[in-house]
């Protein structure tokens, strides 16, 4: 019952933050090109405005229109709950799992790519298309890199993995934990569509991904499918910065520690957010097809600290 | 039922449909056989099931009688393991049959047609209940000789179906000779033709080395493995509907049934020491077939290769459990054996319902290909949806069968621990790294079937025009029906994820599966999966979203507009579409090196104009590398030895009578030479 309790909360913390480390993410990039930026808070008013909006429903699209963008916000809404966010403590019969996880992720990514396909018009296939090429090729790095993080640990569960390292701080700086850590890196610049792999606040290109699935949705469904897409990138930020600096995160359910959890994880969300954001700034989008070798390159990365963990075993 | 009781019901069901479908006349026939033939499914999974649940083997006897022979009795007594794959033939055949009556016309539903069915299952569940050589290699040819029989249903009008039958018909009989010699080998060293007596001989010496291979050749060729794969990818398509169904989700799984008798009881010593091989076999299968079917366009084509890929991945598993055990890590080498099973299950269920939906559609549209289709969602409410639930099925995603098997098999291979075996190493990263390939390309690939299929608008007249699947009268029903009915087993074998892998442990004598949670599974070394926990949790946090949704309904209600974001313009046509073609275009491009697709573009210009281009013709055509590159050489080369035989054949009778004068005068001579 707590644990399911401290679900609610991981989900509630994850959807309140999250409008805010992307506003965070925005506004540093806007400040470093010049620009005065639309403040932090622009995509908690952008969200509330889209909800008021009517959502439009175009000839010949189906119930798909409709259903995907609650597929992909529920799914995300599971994905935050189960990884480890605040606390390691997690569900006795859903324990946050690496395949579950990764099976709820995907879940999401052929929401929005049959989302791409529905309206039946060049734009919404185009982005389907690569959306599922890229996420095809990131999926060995992700496997091969929690893979890496789980040979010292003898367990695919996450909050067990995020747990063992907080206990010993030894783990964090092996050579297979950092090579494992910056192929997830790469990964979660793929699966949330930031630079290099898609441009985030690109619209109408030819080069676009993400938002060329959701041209067609509008209101609400739009609301959906952003707020989705955000809490993606919460949960898998979240996760990589959980791996990269285990501390902070509640082991049990004291108040205490899981009050000092969510200022660490708001924490370390927002400066994790704003590196990302600046290094964006001096970096250009890839070539789509120069994509799946940044992929390949990750991939490696995840190899070799698989190796390296045996060979530290 | 009895186990022997169920044997004999299945002989006098296979009986009764071959004469029902002789003495019906044919606008009853398909009711009255393809009934009998469901009731003959059905009976299999009983006597499945009975033989799962009896403490030993028990069954029928019948002396062959032939004196002066080493040949044993037949014997008809299936294992747990065999109850396990008899269940899966029983269910699929009779979902297929049920499927079949609504389904098969023309020469499909004819005398022969239907009788070939009953033959075909029938011989299916003679393999899964054979307890000795010369039963399983007759069980093995009626299942040949059905399906071949099956296959050649439309060749009058089709003309693709005669060199389809031919690659068929060639294959599954070299499969067929390999078996024999490879039998043949064993039962002379074991003195015994029954399975018992060669598992108890314990075999090991360099014939029993090339014994393994010879039937790992002859399973793998019917389990569709590459490179034996070359039939799948034109048999299927060409097979009537309900036929390529149970071909795929049943026939190709007697391989990999084939392949587990042969390494866990036939020959366990030999496979262990090539554990490797079949792990490669399996790898190499499951993502090749995966990479073609996600650049297939034709839909059954798709589907055969993605049979390849799903027979491949329970193959890997097999072999990684046994190079586990080589290893000493049993429990999770169990639980790798135990995703085999869960593997050839639910690739059983959720291929059936694919194979079923793509025939509702070449039912209403005379088309295969993708790149025609589109828009089905209008017409075919419950194909786009049983196809949808099987598609999640074929994607592993969850609460499907496919997400409960390839769960325990990803558990299996990170819970391996390479740090201390050097196969191990090199064999879980490489192993891990193109399962998780596979599971990605098929994603891409079910994607983009679905989407292009029923979603969008109609790429052709044919797909626009296709008529509504929902219609009165018993032949629409029973296709519905068995759609559903597969769709529900999808979910069902999901959700009771722990009762489905307790029954798979049992078929392999093991009891490492738990049932623990709502249904969920628990694996002692390995952990809990629980798809109802799972399911109940969406079920949760859509709860407030729905809320939100229904509030926010009444506030500010759906437009429906002709075009959004038009600015004026008019609705494009459909020819601007995303084609299957294009929608796997980025891929071709990446793994171009492995596929080497044929393209033509030709590009007409306007007259006495270099610049503007009136016309560009556009095609891509991708081959399979290893027929192209390993068959056709091979074939060629026999065609061309056939040649050379021409010229000592030359029809003339002088010539013949030299040959037999010459033979005569050997033969006397290695007569008379001591």
């Amino acid at each position: 019952m707590i644990s399911a309790l401290l679900v609610i909360l991981q989900v509630a913390v994850a959807v309140g933050v999250t409008p805010l480390l992307l506003g965070v993410m925005r506004q540093v990039r806007s400040r470093l090109e010049g620009r005065v930026g639309a403040g932090v808070l622009q995509p908690y008013r952008d969200t509330i405005k889209l909800l008021q909006k009517q959502p439009m429903r175009a000839a010949g699209s189906s119930v798909v229109l409709v259903g995907a963008p609650i597929v992909l916000l529920v799914s995300s809404l599971m994905v935050v709950g189960l990884v480890p966010l605040i606390t390691t403590a997690s569900l006795l019969t859903i324990p946050s799992d690496l395949f579950v996880v990764v099976s709820l992720l995907l879940v999401g990514t052929v929401a929005l790519a049959v989302l791409g396909l529905d309206a039946g018009t060049a734009f919404g296939g185009m982005g389907s298309s690569r959306h599922m090429m890229i996420a095809a090729l990131v999926e060995p790095t992700v496997l091969m890199s929690v893979y890496a993080l789980s040979v010292p640990v003898g367990s695919s569960t996450l909050s067990t993995i995020v747990a063992a390292r907080g206990a010993d701080a030894a783990r964090v700086v092996t050579p297979a934990g950092l090579l494992a850590v910056v192929a997830l890196v790469v990964v979660v610049l793929a699966e949330t569509g930031r630079l290099p792999v898609d441009n985030p606040s690109t619209h109408l290109e030819l080069t676009m991904v993400h938002e060329a699935m959701i041209l067609e949705s509008a209101g609400r469904d739009l609301a959906w499918l952003e707020v989705g897409s955000w809490l993606r990138l919460t949960a898998l930020l979240g996760l990589v910065v959980n791996l990269a600096l285990p501390w902070g995160v509640a082991p049990g359910a004291e108040p205490l520690s899981l009050l000092v959890a969510v200022a660490a994880l708001v924490a370390k969300l927002l400066v994790a957010g704003a590196i990302i954001a600046a290094a964006e700034v001096f970096m250009a989008k890839l070539r789509l097809f120069r994509v799946p070798e940044l992929l390949a390159g990750s991939f490696v990365l995840a190899f070799l600290a698989v190796t390296a963990s045996y060979l530290a075993g | 039922m009895t186990v022997a009781g169920g044997l004999l019901t299945e002989l006098v069901l296979c009986g009764l449909a071959v004469v029902l479908a002789l003495v019906v006349p044919a606008k009853h026939r398909s009711l009255a056989s393809g009934g009998a033939s469901m009731a003959l499914g059905v009976a299999g999974v009983l006597t499945g099931a009975s033989a799962m649940t009896a403490p030993v083997p028990v069954g029928l006897t019948l002396g062959l009688g032939m004196p002066g022979t080493d040949l044993g009795p037949m014997i008809l007594a299936p294992t747990p393991l065999g109850g396990l794959f008899g269940i899966v033939v029983g269910a699929v055949g009779a979902v297929a049959a049920l499927y079949g009556i609504g389904y098969a016309h023309g020469p499909a539903a004819s005398r022969t047609g239907w009788s070939a069915y009953a033959v075909f299952l029938a011989g299916m569940l003679l393999v899964t209940s054979a307890g000795d050589v010369v039963t399983f290699l007759l069980g093995w040819e009626t299942m040949a000789i059905g399906s071949t029989v099956l296959l050649l249903a439309d060749h009058a009008t089709r003309p693709a179906v005669r060199p389809a039958t031919l690659w068929y018909a060639v294959m599954t009989h070299l499969s067929f000779l390999a078996l024999v010699l490879g039998f043949a080998l064993l039962a002379s060293d074991a003195h015994g033709t029954s399975f018992a007596a060669i598992a108890a001989a314990r075999l090991s010496g360099p014939t029993a080395v090339v014994a393994y291979f010879l039937l790992l050749v002859g399973f793998a060729t019917k389990a569709g493995l590459v490179p034996f794969h070359v039939w799948l990818p034109r048999a299927h398509p060409e097979a009537p509907s309900h036929a390529s169904a149970v071909m795929s989700a049943a026939m190709v799984k007697m391989g990999v049934y084939g392949i587990i008798v042969l390494t866990s009881s036939l020959l366990p010593r030999v496979s262990a020491t090539f554990a490797l091989v079949v792990l490669a076999l399996g790898v190499v299968s499951a993502s090749y077939g995966i990479l073609q079917a996600s650049v297939s366009s034709d839909l059954k084509r798709l589907l055969a290769y993605s049979t390849t890929e799903n027979v491949g991945l329970a193959v890997t598993a097999l072999g990684l459990a046994m190079l586990l055990a080589n290893a000493g890590q049993n429990q999770s080498a169990d639980v790798a054996r135990i995703a085999a099973l869960l593997l050839v299950v639910s690739h059983a269920a959720f291929k059936t319902v694919l194979f079923l939906g793509a025939g509702s559609i070449l039912h209403a549209t005379g088309l295969r290909d993708l790149d025609k289709l589109g828009g089905l969602i209008r017409t075919h409410p419950v194909t786009t949806w049983t196809f949808g639930v099987a598609a999640l099925g074929a994607s592993a995603l969850p609460v499907t069968s496919g997400f409960v098997a390839e769960w325990t098999l990803l558990q299996a291979l990170v819970h391996g621990d390479g740090r201390f075996d050097t196969i191990l190493a090199f064999a879980l990263p490489v192993t891990l790294g193109l399962v998780a390939l596979t599971i990605g390309l098929g994603l891409l690939t079910f994607v983009k079937a679905f989407g292009t299929a029923f979603l969008a608008r109609p790429r052709s007249a044919a797909a626009a025009s296709a008529e509504p699947e929902i219609q009165p009268g018993l032949g629409a029903a029973t296709m519905s029906t068995a759609q559903l009915l597969g769709a529900a087993a999808v979910v069902a074998l999901g959700l009771a994820a722990g009762p489905v892998a307790a029954a798979c442990a049992r078929a392999w004598g093991l009891s490492d599966a738990l049932v623990d949670g709502l249904g969920g599974v628990r694996f002692a070394s390995v952990g809990i999966l629980d798809p109802v926990s799972i399911t109940l949790l969406a079920a949760g946090l859509a709860l407030p979203v729905c809320l939100l949704i229904l509030v926010l309904r009444r506030r500010v209600p759906r437009r429906e507009t002709d075009v959004p974001w038009g600015c004026g313009g008019v609705r494009t046509s459909p020819r601007m579409e995303y084609t299957a073609t294009s929608y796997a275009e980025p891929l071709v491009r990446v793994f171009g090196e492995a596929l080497r697709p044929a393209r033509t573009l030709e590009i007409s210009h306007a007259e006495a104009d270099h610049v503007l281009e009136s016309r560009v013709a556009f095609a891509q055509q991708v081959t399979d590398l290893v027929e192209v590159r390993g068959y056709a050489p091979a074939a060629n080369w026999l065609s061309r030895v056939g040649d050379q035989a021409r010229k000592i054949q030359n029809g003339s009778i002088h010539r013949y009578l030299g040959f037999s004068f010459a033979a005569l005068l050997v033969v006397l001579l290695v007569v008379t030479i001591p």
